[in-house]
């Protein structure tokens, strides 16, 4: 009687140890890794939610370090995919890496909602971040000095705008905070601040203003009407193979499956 | 029997050492990592064009690297947060050893402690929150965001250690010295700032390098404060500290350019800084033991 409570007891603990063990090595040959563009957490984090979903047993991990640190990433084999909110430049392609464009992110001009000015163009918006215009009367507004609201330099976002807006290196920033919610409270804390920030992540206690006269909404942005706009890019390197896990999530999310979470994280897709 | 005793002595001493070199090892490693990090931007740049440049501009086509503003805006962010903090700090471990009574004592020697525990990212967050629109709308400027709000935050951070070592130092005070003055006379008050304060200065003196130490190495609240514009330092004006340039910049630098290299060095000046602080700090620490 003693001796089969024992073996019963040994049997109930060997199934036990078995069963952790191949737990463990299950999830072990299922995770995502991607790593990079901060701008990119609410898309990249639906995705990898309802990936995790579909497919019991997969982890998915986001490390948000920004669009450098997530291309370098890659290139070292920290992560499977990489994230960036910029296109790849000359010399990251001649490391061996390859970009793939999920979707797209309009860049928001957001002002206090205090602040009577609802539309400004391009030209007016590069001359703002100049210094060529300082007070919000000269375009509209209340006589208040403008307070310029930027990103740091290396930023994604404040390489996208720069860029659009053609004042690369010659913007005259009060202010160079280091993330899209810093860029959100600031500006909604001070009546004369304009800032830029994703069109995904603005919130409510900001005004959006329309560029040219046309609103930031996903059709805007992908017919291309809306002019201040960037990729959000995969990165990968293109002589190593993705992992079969890794495979599976960049090839649903760049299907047009993954098209609704796109949108409804506030970016717009590109695939058909 | 005996040999084994010594044995496990040995053993169990070398542990020790091992776990004792950790700490020695990980400074040495830090040191060299920097150094050897730090060194080829500067000669790339020059010495005197990145001590003494004025302008940082780390991804123009043109990029500059002068780190001046930077220099100027930590040693004056650092004088200001001394030059307020200090006076607030030392009277109140005056207050806390000299006249207060013991249950006031505890009330405040626990909110102190509390205020050393919260962590700088709070204060950052309120500073921003609270304090920038304040110094916006009080001094009647564009943007709160200053070389001012951020001597403010590291004022009320370096509070808690200016302090509890002055507090110690004064309460390490013979009584006898304080007793005689008393016979002789002289009346608390005067008691407190003629002899106890004097014979405490050296305490009084580290407590204050401690400070100087702790708001320079400072990054996480004023990056949420200062604003970060490379300007020369102006109390109103935003500006970018030592730390607040390698933390800002560092996550979006593309490995083995300049522009990271440059962000090293960066650190390097700001360790060399820190490693004077320390030692001027050893020195008054050192000079009130053999009192």
């Amino acid at each position: 009687m003693k001796k089969t409570k024992r073996f019963i007891g040994s049997a109930v603990l060997l199934l036990f140890l078995l069963a952790v063990m191949a737990g463990c090595t299950k999830s072990d040959s299922g995770t995502v890794s991607t790593d990079g563009s901060t701008s990119m957490e609410k898309v990249i984090g639906a995705l990898g939610e309802a990936f995790e979903k579909s497919n019991s047993g997969v982890t998915f991990t986001y490390n948000p370090t920004g669009s450098g640190s997530g291309i370098t990433a890659v290139a070292e084999g920290r992560c499977d995919i990489g994230l960036s909110s910029r296109s790849l430049k000359e010399e990251e392609k001649a490391q061996g890496l390859k970009e793939t464009v999920l979707a797209l992110d309009g860049i928001a001009v957001i002002v206090n909602p205090d602040n009577p000015v609802k539309d400004l163009d391009l030209e007016t918006i590069g001359k703002i971040y100049t210094g060529e215009i300082t007070n919000w009367k000269d375009i509209g507004g209340k006589d208040l000095e403008i307070v310029l609201i930027g990103r740091e330099a290396g930023s994604g976002t404040r390489d996208g705008f720069e860029t659009i807006t053609g004042t690369v290196d010659v913007c005259k920033y009060r202010q160079e905070l280091t993330s899209t919610g810093d860029v959100i409270t600031t500006v909604a804390g001070n009546p004369g601040a304009i800032g830029y920030a994703s069109l995904a992540s603005v919130k409510e206690i900001v005004k959006v203003l329309s560029v040219g006269g046309i609103e930031p909404t996903e059709e805007t942005v992908r017919d291309g009407s809306y002019a201040v706009q960037r990729p959000f890019v995969l990165v990968t390197k293109s002589n190593t193979k993705l992992s079969a896990t890794a495979q599976k999530f960049f090839d649903y999310i760049t299907s047009s499956e993954a098209n609704e979470i796109i949108s409804s994280a506030g970016a717009v897709s590109v695939s058909q | 029997m005996k040999n084994r005793k010594q044995l496990m002595e040995n053993v169990i001493h070398g542990i020790f050492l091992i776990l004792g070199l950790i700490a020695v090892g990980c400074v040495l490693l830090i040191s060299i990592y920097l150094i050897i990090s730090g060194i080829p931007a500067i000669r790339k740049i020059g010495v005197w064009n990145f001590l003494f440049g004025k302008k940082w501009a780390s991804t123009s086509a043109q990029p500059q690297y002068g780190i001046l503003p930077f220099i100027l805006t930590s040693i004056y962010g650092t004088a200001g947060a001394i030059f307020i903090g200090v006076p607030i700090g030392f009277m109140t471990a005056v207050y806390l050893a000299k006249i207060a009574n013991s249950k006031v004592k505890a009330v405040i020697e626990t909110a102190v402690s509390l205020l050393a525990g919260i962590p700088s990212v709070v204060y950052g967050l309120v500073g921003m929150m609270v304090l920038v629109p304040g110094i916006r709308i009080i001094f009647r400027i564009p943007d709160g965001a200053s070389l001012f709000a951020a001597m403010i935050v590291l004022a009320i951070m370096i509070l808690p250690s200016i302090i509890k070592v002055s507090l110690t130092a004064l309460e390490a005070v013979p009584k006898e010295y304080e007793d005689a003055s008393l016979a002789l006379g002289a009346t608390p008050v005067e008691t407190t700032f003629r002899v106890s304060v004097p014979a405490a200065k050296s305490g009084i003196a580290a407590a204050v390098v401690l400070g100087v130490g702790r708001a320079i190495g400072e990054a996480m609240a004023i990056i949420m404060v200062a604003g970060n514009a490379p300007n020369m330092p102006e109390m109103f004006q935003s500006v970018r500290f030592l730390t607040t340039a390698v933390a800002s910049e560092m996550s979006y630098a593309a490995d083995g350019s300049l522009q990271k290299q440059a962000l090293f060095s960066i650190a390097l000046v700001l360790f060399l800084f820190i490693m004077l602080i320390n030692a001027v700090l050893n020195f008054f620490l050192k000079h009130s033991k053999e009192r």
